[in-house]
């Protein structure tokens, strides 16, 4: 297995970047955020992004992807990463599609992959309902009617929920909070009577909302799946979407990292350049290790998903991934505004973004206390 | 069947026949084979084992087959080591000409030098050390002030070495020295190969905070070694030097390898299993904290093997090792540290004894005493090979292109 790029992906690497560079730098957040944008992302940007293909990289080719891969849709994730390109990746394409894919019926998937692939339909992903990640505490109800269900409860910091057409909701149809039997997955059209949303003005900029559910009416050909089990799917989901979102945050820490090591060069004081002091060095040098091992980690398990093996180690590399990664970006963004000293503070310079990102990256499904629980568990202590 | 499928099934066959059954255990420390004119086999089986394996050249099985090794391609190497793994074969020899002087000979060093050597480093009948610490020139090697004087077609060496692994059991030493006093420092040292039978040369052991006595002090008093000993150019030995630790840094970056871990009578089982062992816990580590430490180590212990695996292969695509060599080096190291810490806190006080004062070993298990003396000889990694932070310093510098803050020290002080 290979654990270095080949010419393809290469190739793909460098047209991404000059995309994001020049489409999509730091500058297109800022606006989004100077301008307190509803939508939380420009819509031409995020067809532009369709139209490259990003949104359908890994839907199959019979529902109108291109099944380039999750290589390929990491490597583009880390360059959005790389500039903070706002987009509904991760809710879209990260979490609702693979769950569509992986759950829905194939009248679903009929429906919902060839419009989110096209860029017609942004799917928003409704789990949380705490102030941290926790999938089997979901308790939002989901109760058998006549002719359908009936879903009641709130979740909260649901990613670009304003932007969205569907939502795909996880419920509980039995058991308690803290029950992985008992979950339920739905697919319901975001103007279904007794829902409202609620935006919120996150640190990142992205665009987020509480969602109320109040007595929602669907039809029974909204469940995805079979009532009762859909946690396995969940959870398959849950880890193609932490180690997607793994790639963009490796693509952040690259970058802080890569800012902080060409202004330890071009700073000077004392009549040296900054990067000229032991104590910024040895820093330097071991952010650069962690970066490497970020890398390492990433890839693997970008590689492991492509390989489609059953017996594959995919919860625990999730985990590993999102641990890490998280771990790392936290060093890593505060290293990066220290090391600029009074400049890295300013709202002007772009740093502050990739710290506030961070954190919110962090938290998003999970973050290294979570998992290193979840891996350890995995891993039988 | 492809090629290397059968020569899959010729090297199972081979081994299952070859390799006696109690060479498929872990090796305690003292059945470990570093070969040499004294070496003793307190198993006869290694000895065995070891004139088996050296017969085909796989105690080298990369090298080329003219100076014995194995002349096997990097898949051929890659099977052996697989269809070794899987029988829990034990490295039939392990030693310093294999791992650091032997690769170097090989790319820097004449033909009569190979034939000389590498053949006997195959066979493990000459036992090699490393002469580069001084007392004076430690993190600053190349300040070194062991000299050689050419006298005829010989070289008289004098001065001292310090903590020269094993010098006391070595045969032969590779030694810098000093051979040009009047160029900036890295341009007058040459590396030169002698006998430690050679008259002037003398060892004093130094004991280690471990107990043991792996390091000596070396003495030279008018030690002759023939000219045709130095390897390479004259004065141009820094170039073999430098070289030569980079193999020896990838050496030691894999004792942060669960493969290359350097317990060998430790504790068996692995650290969350022996932490829940003296908690008495079933299924899950009790103690939540120990438990988000051992996962993080264990995350970083996997997240370092990948890391390993994928510096392989990208030195394959470039040429040998590089400067990641001290990322590796000094990830590893930490990272082999860091278990043994966690050993200490996993085990509590049963890892704290020194010695059993008791017959049954009712007081210490000798695995437990083990962990101890290993944890200790573990501080030694981030110093050996460079220390810890010297990579650090090469790493901002060759890696991150920093500027060099020792040579704006040294240009500063006029000492270049
Ligand atoms: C177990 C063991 C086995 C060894 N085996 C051998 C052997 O076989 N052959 C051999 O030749 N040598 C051997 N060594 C020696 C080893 O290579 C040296 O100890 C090492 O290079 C450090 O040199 P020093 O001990 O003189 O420490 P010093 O160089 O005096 O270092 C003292 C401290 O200062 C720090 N320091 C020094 N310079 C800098 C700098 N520029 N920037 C920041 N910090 C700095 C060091 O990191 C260290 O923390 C062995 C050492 C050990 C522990």
């Amino acid at each position: 297995m290979s654990l270095v790029f080949n010419e393809d992906q290469v190739m793909l690497q460098e047209s991404a970047r000059s995309f994001c560079r020049e489409q999509a730098p730091v500058a297109v957040l800022r606006k989004m955020r100077d301008t307190k944008d509803p939508l939380g992302y420009p819509k031409e940007l995020w067809q532009s992004m369709v139209e490259l293909g990003w949104a359908g990289m890994t839907v199959p080719e019979a529902y109108g992807g291109f099944e380039f891969g999750y290589s390929g849709l990491g490597i583009v994730l880390e360059e959005t990463g790389r500039t903070l390109v706002p987009a509904p990746l991760v809710s879209t394409v990260l979490l609702s599609a693979t769950a569509i894919n992986l759950a829905g019926s194939e009248a679903q998937k009929s429906a919902l992959l060839p419009a989110i692939a096209s860029g017609e339909s942004i799917v928003a992903f409704a789990l949380e309902e705490g102030a941290f990640h926790n999938p089997a505490q979901v308790a939002l109800s989901a109760v058998k009617t006549a002719d359908g269900y009936e879903l009641s409860g709130h979740k909260k910091f649901v990613l670009d929920a304003a932007a969205a057409d569907h939502f795909v909701i996880v419920a509980r149809s039995a058991g308690k909070a803290g029950d992985t039997d008992g979950i339920s997955l739905f697919v319901v059209d975001v103007n279904a009577p007794g829902i409202s949303i609620q935006p919120l003005s996150m640190v990142d900029s992205r665009s987020a909302a509480n969602v109320s559910f109040d007595k929602v009416k669907v039809p029974a050909n909204a469940l995805m799946g079979a009532e009762g089990a859909g946690w396995p799917a969940l959870q398959r989901t849950l880890d193609i979407a932490r180690i997607g979102l793994s790639a963009e945050m490796l693509g952040s820490i690259q970058e802080v990292f890569d800012r902080i090591v060409d202004y330890l060069k071009q700073r000077t004081q004392f009549g040296v350049q900054i990067g000229a002091f032991q104590a910024l060095q040895h820093r330097a040098a071991l952010m650069y290790s962690e970066v490497e091992l970020c890398k390492s980690l990433v890839r693997k398990a970008l590689s492991e998903l492509d390989r489609g093996d059953e017996a594959e180690d995919i919860p625990a590399l999730a985990s590993m991934c999102k641990a890490k990664l998280s771990e790392v970006s936290a060093l890593i963004s505060n290293e990066g505004v220290q090391m600029h000293g009074g400049i890295g503070m300013t709202d002007e310079f772009d740093l502050g973004f990739f710290l506030k990102r961070a954190r919110v990256a962090q938290q998003t499904l999970g973050d290294a206390l979570f998992h290193r629980d979840r891996y350890a568990t995995l891993r039988g202590f | 069947m492809s090629d290397l499928e059968s020569f899959r099934a010729q090297t199972r066959a081979w081994l299952e026949e070859n390799c006696p059954a109690s060479m498929r255990t872990p090796a305690p420390e003292d059945e470990v084979v570093w070969g040499g004119r004294h070496a003793v086999y307190k198993n006869p089986d290694s000895k065995l084992w070891l004139d088996r394996m050296a017969a085909k050249g796989w105690t080298c099985p990369t090298w080329s087959a003219e100076y014995g090794g194995g002349g096997l391609d990097k898949a051929q190497s890659l099977i052996l080591a697989e269809e070794m793994q899987r029988i829990s074969a034990r490295p039939p020899l392990v030693s310093f000409g294999i791992s650091m002087l032997g690769p170097v000979l090989l790319e820097m060093a004449t033909h009569e030098q190979k034939l000389e050597h590498i053949p006997k480093i195959v066979r493990g009948e000459i036992r090699w050390c490393q002469g580069y610490s001084e007392p004076g020139a430690g993190s600053d090697l190349a300040g070194l002030a062991c000299k050689a004087i050419l006298d005829g077609d010989h070289y008289v060496i004098n001065g001292s070495k310090i903590w020269t692994s094993y010098a006391d059991k070595a045969d032969w030493i590779f030694c810098l020295v000093r051979t040009d006093f009047d160029v900036p420092k890295h341009n007058g040292i040459s590396f030169i190969l002698f006998d430690m039978q050679t008259p002037g040369v003398t060892t004093k052991p130094i004991k280690l905070i471990s107990g043991n006595s792996v390091f000596c002090e070396t003495f030279f008093d008018d030690a002759r070694v023939p000219a045709g000993n130095v390897v390479g150019r004259l004065n141009d030995g820094w170039t073999i030097a430098k070289r030569l630790l980079q193999h020896e840094r990838t050496m030691i970056s894999g004792f942060g390898l669960t493969s290359g871990r350097n317990n060998r009578g430790g504790l068996s089982g692995n650290l969350e299993q022996t932490a829940m062992k003296y908690r008495g816990d079933t299924d899950k580590l009790s103690d939540p904290a120990l438990r988000d430490q051992i996962a993080q180590f264990r995350i970083d212990s996997e997240a370092f093997a990948l890391t390993s695996q994928r510096s392989a292969q990208e030195a394959k695509l470039s040429k040998g090792p590089n400067a990641t060599s001290s990322m590796l080096k000094n990830y590893g190291c930490e990272l082999n540290k860091r278990r043994y810490e966690l050993l200490l806190q996993a085990v509590g006080t049963q890892a704290l004894g020194w010695e059993s004062l008791t017959e049954d070993a009712s007081d210490f298990a000798s695995e437990e005493l083990a962990v101890a003396r290993e944890w200790l000889r573990s501080k030694g990694n981030s110093i050996e090979g460079g220390t810890y932070e010297v990579q650090l310093n090469v790493i901002a510098k060759r890696v991150l292109g920093l500027p060099d803050m020792t040579s704006m020290i040294e240009k500063q002080s006029g000492k270049l």
